[in-house]
């Protein structure tokens, strides 16, 4: 299949967003994974996304390090800039490109090998930073690229394709993004859309470093029995702790909730999320109970999924530097150059 | 004989880092220039921040030498770890200036030489009680004793302190006080001046006295560069940090108060290139300052952004290497390691700037050729030239002068239906054109990636494509040949059949070598390389000369290789006069290798010349 070009014709009826876009806008080229890849999954939760956040998809910057996961920008908003960068570094590339123009939407795509392993210090000073951007981890757990090596978040046990059996202790992407002060951490799994199209929807309205750590299982290398990120294990051991709504900021609240069920958080944006809880003991606005709960439940063998933790009144980096409102690339001489005037006299201070 | 000379001597001032001593040296060097005596000081410090030696060495040239001499005149000898040594270092007929308090034995001194004692530490003690005022003051005593002995203006010294004090006007008055404390204790106990002098000149001019990091960073925040992300590391940090100091004043919006620029202290070296790269790729002018352990780190980024063409500056602060080797020494060392930077073929744009006047040229400029020609930029320069404070001609700039933002694809142009090739050669040059991410809805996006594609950025691993694209690459770099600054020639004032070739912060050593072997009739065509690509001149210049020296500051000849690689010049022709301790070169070694190398092909007997 991944010889065919995709065609660019479509049913007149296609349902458009408010921009006038269709669904198809949002794509990309077609993909050159494996068939069932998890990977498309996530792919396509993102063009659903934009598609309903009636994003332009030019106005988005894609940015991937190297893998599997970051070969799928290709895959999806095919009008938007790509940058499939070097392995493990994306955060910095995307960090510099951020403050290049704050307009735009960054969105950063890696995987376990690209972000927990030689990406690790990358990941975690771009958290601490606030980048605003969302940031989401394809996590299978194995190195799909190169056939099948353990990656830094196979679980301790976790059987390979091959029966090696994994000995060192995984890398919790969701635990360290929440001690190094994202102010939005969620985890889903690929194979559960209606989970993660409002997570990423979510994500890409939150201003701030937005992390998602988001399971999806390989087909080729990490689906068998013995593994702890394949399709059945993720689905029996799946914790959703809430359910979310995406409510755009436009648009009233109209779903019919029952009283006490639901919490309704307005991002800095005005948009508006409704927090369906599953475990009524899960409070989202508690960084130190949310790293509690996600290490007991991790004992207890369980993958917890849903929003875990959301901080509206972060700062991002923009605002820590104190830049001014216009993007940094707009700039031109006469807002930089100090000009020959104030040359001669910071000459005349150095005689 | 004690030496006897005006306004041309080497004053050495040997203390111990962390006791403030640095500022008196310093005021030291300014009250010369304020005399209108060019000066050029230099810092010897160690890795260290408190407790280790440090040496301040100023060099007074009436006729404006500015190279390191070799040798010293003056010992203030404060340091007693290094007493020894700074005492041997003296040259014959030479002075030391030392704290008397304490008696030393006779051993301790030399008797070719003139031994000046002040008692430093009775005067403190009697003067003040609190320690860190006696550590202090001591320092400004001896200044005040070394303007009697050396008959300096001392009124001079006075209006500096008080510009230095401008802002904490309470520490005037103390300051000056000490400053006669030392002062009256010598004209009334010594014999004043020595023989060696200073007479008021008029050789400084309107030069300025400025640091090279400084004015590189200067030269950034005129070439418009607004992202800049670093890791610190000497000799480089002080980069960074001045051009935070330099924006804090030149770029905040009177407004609305808000940074027109974005400063990241990485947490490392390959952070702060993919920073660059990120914001470079994203249409901002974005640089980083390191050293070489820092642009070894880089180099999968340099890679990536030479192959996917992303404008991106570099400033290279150099230190003496391999790994770790001389943190806190200068060296020319990274020629190669960035002119090849990173795997695969790759070459890259490097300018040699000589002072701190043209690093701030070459620092703006930098900017306007990444721009252009898309691709990694470095500019190199060393401890020598950023860490120390050089007399140099004032900064200049052209308000007529508009920034090259290169070929970068409008949305107008999109609209209007352009063919848009992210690696498409449309005009022949090598340079494709570009979009900035965002520009249009529907047309001129594309995917940047390391991997190898096609003129329109579809990936591919087909070899057409790829040698295409790679021969684009090397026409792109042949356009860079007439765009960075050409090498400067400078000819005997008789025709010769030899000539030298040098670069950056070789140039006052080299200067000062001309004059002196002129003096002693060896004529020598002089060649100023200041970028590669190499200009053809330069290839011209070798052909015009039996014997080329290629005078430079590294163990391995490595501006020689690029030379002999990329200019394809004789490398029969090309000796390599090579100075790499970690000192900066100096006009009297460079007289002695090409002396020695004239003396062993007998060409005319140099040493008892230049002896």
């Amino acid at each position: 299949m991944t010889y065919i070009v995709k065609p660019k014709f479509h049913h007149p009826e296609l349902p458009t967003n408010s921009l006038g876009y269709t669904h198809r806008d949002y794509e990309g080229s077609i993909s050159t994974l494996c068939a069932g890849c998890g990977h498309d999954s996530i792919s396509a939760a993102i063009i659903q996304a934009c598609f309903e956040l009636n994003i332009e998809p030019h106005r988005v910057a894609k940015l991937s390090g190297i893998g599997c996961s970051s070969k799928t920008p290709t895959y999806f908003l095919g009008n938007s800039h790509g940058f499939n960068s070097v392995h493990g570094r994306m955060p910095s590339v995307l960090t510099g490109a951020n403050l290049a123009n704050r307009d735009l939407i960054y969105l950063g795509v890696s995987g376990d090998g690209d972000s927990a392993s030689i990406g690790l210090g990358q990941f975690a000073h771009l958290i601490r930073r606030g980048v605003n951007m969302t940031y989401i981890v394809e996590n299978n757990g194995v190195y799909g690229l190169t056939k099948g090596q353990f990656s830094a978040t196979a679980d301790r046990g976790s059987k390979s394709k091959r029966g090696a059996i994994n000995t060192d202790s995984p890398i919790d992407l969701v635990a360290m993004a929440l001690q190094l002060g994202a102010t939005f951490v969620g985890r889903s799994f690929s194979g559960d859309k209606k989970q993660l199209v409002p997570l990423i929807k979510a994500a890409l309205e939150h201003e701030g470093a937005a992390f998602l750590d988001v399971i999806s299982p390989c087909v080729a290398f990490n689906n068998h029995p013995g593994s702890t990120k394949s399709f059945d294990y993720v689905r029996e051991h799946n914790e959703a702790v809430n359910r979310l709504d995406f409510i755009s900021g436009r648009a009233p609240i109209a779903v019919d909730y029952e009283p006490g069920t639901v919490e309704i958080v307005e991002q800095h944006d005005g948009s508006k999320l409704a927090l369906r809880k599953l475990d009524a003991d899960y409070d989202v606005h508690d960084r130190r109970a949310a790293m509690n709960f996600l290490m007991e439940r991790q004992v207890a063998g369980e993958i917890v999924t849903g929003l875990l933790y959301l901080d509206t009144d972060g700062e991002e980096l923009h605002a820590h530097l104190g830049t001014v409102e216009a993007p940094l690339n707009a700039l031109g001489e006469r807002e930089l150059c100090p000009g020959s005037a104030a040359l001669d006299k910071f000459n005349a201070g150095l005689r | 004989m004690p030496i006897e000379s005006v306004n041309d001597f080497v004053v050495r001032f040997a203390n111990v880092n962390g006791s403030g001593s640095a500022s008196a040296n310093e005021l030291f060097a300014r009250a010369v220039l304020r005399m209108g005596v060019p000066a050029a000081p230099r810092n010897i410090f160690p890795s260290n921040i408190q407790g280790l030696p440090t040496w301040y060495e100023v060099r007074v040239s009436g006729s404006g030498h500015l190279g390191a001499r070799g040798g010293v005149d003056l010992m203030v000898a404060m340091n007693p770890q290094t007493w020894d040594k700074d005492v041997a270092s003296i040259e014959p007929g030479g002075y030391l200036f030392y704290d008397s308090t304490k008696p030393l034995p006779p051993s301790k001194f030399r008797g070719d030489i003139t031994a000046i004692g002040v008692p430093l530490t009775a005067i403190c003690n009697r003067e003040y009680t609190d320690p860190r005022q006696r550590q202090l003051f001591k320092n400004i005593i001896y200044l005040g004793a070394l303007s009697a002995l050396l008959d300096m203006d001392a009124a001079e010294i006075e209006k500096l302190i008080g510009e230095q004090f401008k802002a904490k006007e309470k520490l005037i008055a103390p300051n000056i006080h000490a400053l006669h404390l030392g002062r009256d204790y010598a004209l009334q106990n010594l014999k004043c001046p020595i023989g060696l002098r200073l007479q008021r000149s008029a050789a400084v001019g309107d030069r300025i006295f400025i640091e090279g990091n400084s004015a590189t960073a200067l030269g950034a925040v005129y070439g418009g560069a607004t992202v800049c992300a670093w890791y610190p590391i000497t000799p480089s940090s002080s980069l960074a940090e001045a051009f935070s100091r330099h924006c804090a004043r030149f770029r905040v919006d009177p407004e609305t108060k808000k940074n027109r620029f974005a400063i990241v202290q990485a947490e490392d070296e390959i952070a702060a290139i993919g920073m660059v790269v990120g914001a470079g790729w994203n249409g901002a002018r974005a640089f980083t300052a390191t050293s070489g352990p820092g642009i070894s780190l880089m180099q999968e980024f340099l890679g990536l952004a030479y192959f996917a063409e992303i404008p991106s500056v570099i400033i290279d602060v150099q230190r003496g290497g391999p790994s770790t080797g001389m943190p806190t020494r200068t060296q020319q060392s990274d020629i190669l390691l960035c002119a090849y930077a990173s795997h695969g073929d790759t070459k890259h744009v490097l300018l040699f700037p000589e002072d701190p006047a043209e690093a701030f040229e070459f620092a703006a400029q930098a900017f306007d050729l990444a721009d252009r020609l898309q691709t990694p930029v470095f500019v190199l320069i060393d401890l020598d030239i950023g860490m120390n404070r050089h007399l140099c001609r004032p900064l200049t700039w052209d308000d007529a002068r508009r920034y090259d933002r290169g070929k970068v694809m409008t949305a107008a142009e999109l609209e209007a239906g352009k063919d848009f090739g992210r690696y498409l050669d449309v005009e022949g040059d090598g340079i494709p054109y570009r979009t900035y991410p965002g520009t249009h809805p529907s047309r001129g996006s594309y995917f940047t990636r390391g991997t190898s594609r096609d003129r329109y950025a579809r990936y591919t691993e087909e070899g057409g494509p790829y040698v295409d694209n790679m021969d684009r690459l090397l026409r792109k770099f042949e356009t860079a040949k007439s765009l960075v600054p050409r090498p400067v020639r400078r000819n005997a004032e008789k025709p010769t059949r030899y000539g030298v070739i040098y670069f950056g912060s070789t140039s006052p050593a080299m200067d000062e070598a001309h004059e002196m072997l002129a003096d002693s009739d060896i004529a020598l065509d002089l060649l100023r390389v200041r970028a590669f690509p190499f200009h053809h001149d330069i290839a011209d210049f070798v052909a015009g000369h039996d014997q080329v020296f290629v005078v430079e500051q590294n163990r391995d000849a490595q501006l020689r290789a690029l030379l002999i690689n990329e200019a394809g010049l004789d490398p029969a022709r090309l000796v390599p006069i090579l100075h790499y301790d970690g000192t900066p070169i100096t006009a009297r070694f460079i007289v002695r290798a090409i002396g020695e190398h004239l003396d062993s092909r007998k060409v005319t007997p140099l040493r008892k010349v230049v002896s």
